[in-house]
């Protein structure tokens, strides 16, 4: 059961193969039994029992919702009314939250069940899951490596069997790369769909949450509870939400799939890119037509971001200063040195080193060689995806450059951590949709990630082109040994 | 050397919204603390800004009164600064491309209307407030005013002295108040001034270097403060010393201002976009709609005022001051009939001065505009003199009665019946033979003194027209 999609938990709910009750005690079971890989921050069990003996009941009467008791966890990023959230910091060690995210009570609105709130980069930064102060997440493909990040908990809940299903977010692939570095489907929908309300911010403009899963099919089911407008987020646009799971399974026949010249570069494991190449192999199979197409400015991407998404960050975790709610340091001779202190000990290096690298670059005399300057490459990079899409439907590539690595490999050297997203960060710049899922394994038997990006608001062409790679393979169905 | 004083004024007007202006938190003065302020106000992890529609449209209206452009794209930024009371770390507020630029305001100035310009209105949130008061040794912190609407209303540096300051200061409280835009209490702080206020030798074009003096929130403390500051510039130059550039705070129990806060501590604000609000796009119909939506405005009613009414320019400016003021002066004129010279003298003269007196808004006088225009009827129909007309005004205001009822019970109507009167002149003339005598032989202007002798023996009573009327019919016989 455990294995299952949500797609067949929901049939096996339905016909009464098994409850929501014995399916959230069975996936607390295995949360308990492999508390080792750390992927839960928070767990609600009794809470989670209470609502599964509720669905189950509705059920009993004849109710029904979308995901009605399907045992779901969410990234602690997402506000969640009287339960924990920390966003992975000290500084919300012991916040509890007033209020639902939209994205919460969405999901709760559709019969969801909560398990808990899974582990993650502090603040959503970081690409390995070892920022988070309660420690990092063991990859359950080799507990020795980093699941990714920053949703590294919500891929691994997913990817070892201690959720159907879970939310992430991504500001520069951080639903996309842990899901290609656990072997599992991650969807970061176009910026818009899905809103951002009581989503913690990192970085405004390039945030975006989405589904992580075990197929193509369970992401358009939880999109389909997920997307929609919402008057309190002003950046999430009044859209119609199609139906997502309506237009899978059409045919491939014809598609034109574009391959970006600059993601095959230097930095590219050659695993990885034979995974790829197979991948695109298998498309072929299905009547699509691969082409190629350039996004030049991609280059750009990596130090447009590292000033944009800083900037936004040193404003938005201004918040966090010990006035309110969250950590204040215990001794403090004034209120600048209160502010000094929690903030210091509140916060750690990662998240500080992205304020401080923010905060330089709005200063007066720096904002228009930095904050400016990466608006413009931004439209730049934004402009490439438009050009590109007018020679193919669907950009394929790789999602991370190389499988996962070894925990701690990467710590020391941030520019090193940050080259993982190089693949992932456009897309958000481009405030494009864009799924990663898996196609096979390297030689050490570690999963490697194929990246579509689609069109904005393509949601249905993108989920149905994984979908279809899904039915011709079962890469998406393979399962860590040691957590069967 | 001659210094001419050069001031720019920077006011904060409190948009009279039902809720917030980024959230749908109620945005009432006065309740307990922290009542007034919801998940949004108080930045927790997550929440977002939402722009109060409501308060888009005031601006849009100020824009239209103030004959400015209503831009229809502008931009929200940050203003980046760590302060308890401010929740977010930042303040929402409009840089470089605000809602309103480029309108005017006419205000008298010393002897003739001045025009000056407001270089833009942005719109912003207020911050809360720290009360540093009854916590011993900490700080309490409120947020009931985090997020209420303000309109930041920036003037160019035209205004010439602090009389010009106070005018224009004056000028925008009654624009604001006649828009319903802002109740413009300076108590309740829902109209606050900064000035920035530099010197030159009169004569040169280039500015002195300024100083922005804040908390002045009053319209006697801005000229003070003004004052105070000019003063304090022209003998820091004279002594050879140099002004700078620093925001100051003005003291009204010292009448001083001093640093705010040294070179150090001075922001560096890090503006940017908000990435949580997309640019403000107003439609042309929306920008339309608001100016169709412009009551009649002060500089209009106090034109209409002078052409129907045949006021004087002084006198429709004091009437139309405030929009209440304008519309209680109107119904006495409707009610009474009255010549207007007359209702706008009482209105501007006697109830002014006891409103003043007891510190009430016209709205809460306790005479009526229609018990003033039954007082003014009386006058015109002679029932009583404009001399009398004081004492049952005086008694109206202290019974509530209105004026017939007081001239009744207090016999107060005025004698017009010659009878009484010749009688009265008699007995003065038979009290006063030695007088009679003189003004007989020549001595004319005794003939005042009979007319004060005749009204004091009727108190006040008798028309002074018939007194003057008959007097100089005996006198002569």
């Amino acid at each position: 059961m455990y294995k299952k999609t949500v797609a067949e938990l929901l049939a096996a709910l339905a016909d009464r193969t098994i409850s929501s009750v014995e399916l959230t005690g069975l996936f607390l079971a295995r949360i308990e039994r492999h508390a080792g890989l750390n992927a839960y921050i928070t767990l609600e069990p009794e809470r989670a029992l209470a609502d599964a003996r509720a669905a189950d009941a509705l059920r009993l009467q004849g109710g029904d919702a979308p995901l009605l008791g399907v045992p779901i966890a969410h990234k602690d990023i997402f506000c969640t009314e009287g339960v924990r959230t920390t966003c992975g910091s000290r500084m919300l060690e012991s916040f509890i939250a007033p209020y639902d995210a939209t994205v919460t009570a969405r999901l709760k609105a559709a019969g969801a069940v909560l398990l808990g709130k899974t582990n993650m980069d502090e603040f959503a930064m970081g690409s390995s899951n070892e920022t988070s102060y309660f420690g990092p997440v063991a990859n359950p493909w080799d507990t020795g490596r980093v699941p990714g990040g920053s949703s590294g908990g919500s891929a691994v809940a997913v990817a070892a069997g201690l959720a159907a299903a879970a939310t992430g977010t991504d500001t520069g692939g951080s639903i996309r790369q842990p899901a290609a570095l656990c072997g599992i489907t991650g969807l970061k929908p176009s910026y818009g769909r899905v809103s951002r309300y009581g989503m913690i911010a990192f970085a405004s403009s390039l945030d975006q949450g989405g589904p992580m899963t075990r197929s193509a099919e369970d992401a358009a089911l939880m999109l389909q509870a997920m997307a929609g407008f919402d008057p309190r987020d002003s950046t999430s646009v009044d859209r119609v939400v199609p139906d997502y799971r309506a237009t899978l399974g059409r045919s491939l026949k014809g598609l034109k799939i574009g391959v970006p010249t600059q993601f095959f570069g230097e930095g590219l494991s050659p695993d990885v890119r034979h995974g790829i190449e197979q991948a695109l192999d298998v498309y072929r199979g299905l009547g699509a037509r691969i082409v190629d197409v350039e996004l030049p400015n991609s280059r750009l991407a990596l130090p447009c971001y590292y000033v944009l998404a800083p900037c936004e960050a040193s404003s938005n975790l201004a918040r966090y200063d010990g006035v309110r709610y969250g950590y204040r340091t215990p001794g403090h001779e004034s209120l600048i040195d209160m502010y000094k202190k929690t903030r210091a000990e509140g916060f750690g290096a990662e998240v500080k080193r992205r304020i401080l690298i923010g905060t330089y670059a709005l200063s007066a005399g720096y904002f228009d060689a930095y904050y400016v300057k990466s608006l413009r490459l931004r439209r730049l990079i934004t402009e490439d995806f438009a050009h590109a899409f007018e020679r193919c439907d669907v950009i394929a590539g790789p999602t991370a450059p190389s499988t996962a690595f070894p925990l701690q490999a990467k710590t020391d050297d941030p520019v090193a951590m940050y080259l993982n997203d190089i693949y992932t960060i456009p897309v958000n710049l481009a405030g494009l949709p864009a799924v990663s899922l898996p196609v096979g394994f390297d030689r050490l038997g570690l999963p490697v990630g194929l990246q579509l990006i689609g069109r904005y608001f393509d949601e249905p062409l993108l989920l149905n082109v994984a979908h279809g790679y899904q039915q011709e393979t079962d890469w998406h169905r393979h399962f860590p040994p040691e957590f069967e | 050397m001659d210094w001419e004083t050069v001031v720019g004024l920077e006011v904060h007007v409190q948009l009279l919204t039902a809720s917030k202006a980024f959230s749908d938190a109620p945005a009432r003065y006065g309740a307990a603390p922290n009542t007034q302020a919801n998940v949004v106000d108080l930045a927790m992890p997550g929440v977002l800004p939402v722009m109060n529609r409501e308060a888009v449209r005031m601006a849009a209206m100020f824009g239209a009164a103030i004959g400015a452009r209503v831009n229809p794209r502008s931009v929200f930024a940050r203003k980046n600064y760590f302060y308890p009371d401010l929740p977010k770390g930042y303040q929402i507020s409009q840089y470089e491309l605000p809602v309103v630029e480029h309108g005017t305001l006419t205000i008298d100035g010393d002897g003739a209307e001045r025009s000056i310009r407001i270089l833009r209105a942005h719109l912003e949130e207020d911050a809360g407030k720290s009360l540093h008061e009854d916590f011993h040794g900490m700080t309490g912190i409120d947020l009931n005013r985090a997020g209420i609407p303000l309109l930041e209303i920036v003037s160019q540096p035209d205004l010439r002295s602090p009389k010009e300051a106070v005018a224009y200061l004056k000028k925008l409280h009654t624009l604001v108040r006649y828009l319903r835009i802002c109740d413009g209490n300076m108590q309740e702080g829902s109209f606050r001034c900064d000035a920035n206020v530099s010197v030159r030798p009169r004569g040169q074009d280039t500015l002195g270097t300024r100083t922005e003096v804040k908390n002045i929130n009053s319209f006697r403390f801005v000229e003070r403060a003004i004052e105070y500051e000019v003063a304090r510039q022209i003998d820091l130059i004279e002594g050879g010393g140099k002004v700078v550039q620093e925001t100051r705070l003005y003291d009204s129990v010292k009448d001083e201002t001093r640093p705010m806060r040294s070179k150090e501590e001075a922001n560096d604000y890090r503006y940017f976009p908000d990435p949580d609000l997309p640019p403000l796009v107003l439609t042309q119909e929306f920008i339309d709609e608001a100016a169709r939506a412009l009551p009649e405005l002060p500089d209009q009613k106090r034109q209409r005022f002078m052409r129907d009414y045949g006021l004087t320019a002084y006198d429709a400016g004091v009437l139309t001051a405030s929009e209440e003021t304008a519309a209680y002066f109107e119904r006495v004129c409707e009610y009474a009939g009255a010549e207007p010279k007359l209702a706008a003298n009482w209105v501007t003269g006697a109830l002014g001065a006891y409103l003043n007196r007891d510190g009430l808004e016209i709205e809460s006088s306790r005479i009526s505009a229609e018990a003033l225009a039954g007082l003014l009827r009386r006058i015109g129909d002679q029932t009583i003199s404009g001399k009398i007309a004081k004492e049952v005004f005086e008694a109206m205001w202290a019974s509530g009665k209105d004026a017939d009822s007081v001239i009744d019970l207090r016999g107060l109507r005025q004698i017009t019946d010659s009878g009484p009167i010749v009688a009265a002149i008699d007995a003065v003339f038979a009290a006063h033979p030695k007088q009679l005598e003189q003004y007989r032989t020549g001595q004319e202007k005794l003939f005042g003194f009979f007319v004060g002798q005749v009204m004091k023996a009727t108190q006040g009573k008798a028309n002074p027209a018939e007194v003057n009327r008959l007097l100089k019919e005996r006198l002569s016989s």
